[in-house]
């Protein structure tokens, strides 16, 4: 992992691909994933995982707040949690990296993060079809009793090709 | 416009994102692409896209409230996220399409797009909930 490219703006942010034959480590993976990217940026990461499922957190930062008088983070790095966890859910099912596409994803807020506090999410793979994986998760802000929101999926299993690309150049 | 390019929270502006003016009526927001909106290698993160989704159709709401915005607070109850289309490494846009703004319900449709506005990458719809201030 430390010979991976680090990413540049001239190569338009690309981070490098991930290995078709990639074994799945989760906090191997958790970490190859807090450096790169979109969830780099919100600052993901890995705190658990078993058989189906995964916990990843995402620490309170000023610059994710949604609503400036209160402190409360924006839903958009929430959302983005939730995609990673119950995505990686299903590889921790599969017991290996496959190649997948959001086919749809739901949440429903339940309450208001507390603002300072770390969002943890938990998440599931419940069914993992040959072309789709059902996944729902949890989350909260400490207590897994008192959610912050609730999730539920699909992700499409897809071929590699055609799965990652090489970013736009510039003209 | 200003006034509505004043209620992007820390985490629109983090994220590039700006609003580019009118579009049919609603704003039309944009987000440059950057490291920061990247998921698999060349492809916007959907939870990137969900948050532009999101911005879209609470800056829809903003606008249509019109002057009862200063009167009431608005928070998200749901959303639901369709993705239509990888989202390459090129500049966004997204509008919302406010459905219905009730007294305490508001029903918000938004779809994000990139050079093509008949090609959407995702659609949602959210729902909130709107209260007085307080």
């Amino acid at each position: 992992m430390d010979s991976t490219p680090q990413s540049t703006a001239e190569n338009g942010g690309g981070r490098p691909p991930i290995p078709q034959d990639m074994a799945f480590e989760p906090s191997r993976f958790g970490k190859f994933m807090m450096k790169h990217g979109h969830t780099g940026f919100v600052g993901m990461e890995y705190r658990a995982h078993g058989p189906n499922w995964i916990e990843l957190g995402l620490p309170w930062r000023e610059d994710l707040v949604g609503d400036p008088e209160t402190g409360v983070l924006a839903s958009g790095p929430i959302i983005s949690l939730l995609d990673n966890a119950t995505s990686m859910s299903v590889w921790a099912l599969r017991g290996g990296f496959r190649p997948q596409v959001t086919l749809d994803l739901r949440i429903d807020y339940v309450r208001a993060a507390t603002p300072g506090k770390t969002i943890i999410a938990w998440a599931e793979c419940y069914q993992l079809k040959t072309s789709m994986a059902f996944v729902r998760g949890i989350a909260h802000d400490g207590d897994i009793a008192d959610p912050v929101a609730h999730a539920a999926g699909i992700f499409i299993q897809v071929d590699a090709d055609g799965w990652s690309r090489e970013p736009e150049t510039k003209a | 416009m200003t006034d509505l390019a004043n209620r992007l929270p820390p985490y629109a502006r983090a994220m590039g994102m700006r609003i580019e003016g009118l579009l049919d009526g609603a704003p039309l927001l944009a987000m440059d692409f950057s490291d920061r909106a990247m998921g698999r290698p060349g492809y916007l993160h959907g939870g990137a896209i969900a948050g532009l989704l999101e911005i879209a159709a609470i800056m829809a709401l903003h606008a249509e409230l019109g002057e009862e915005d200063a009167k009431v607070r608005f928070k998200p109850v749901n959303i639901s996220v369709e993705y239509l289309r990888g989202g390459i490494t090129v500049e966004t846009f997204a509008r919302g399409e406010v459905i219905r703004a009730g007294r305490r319900i508001a029903n918000v449709r938004a779809e994000a797009w990139q050079a093509d506005r008949t090609k959407p990458l995702a659609s949602c719809w959210m729902n909130f909930l709107i209260k007085p201030k307080v």
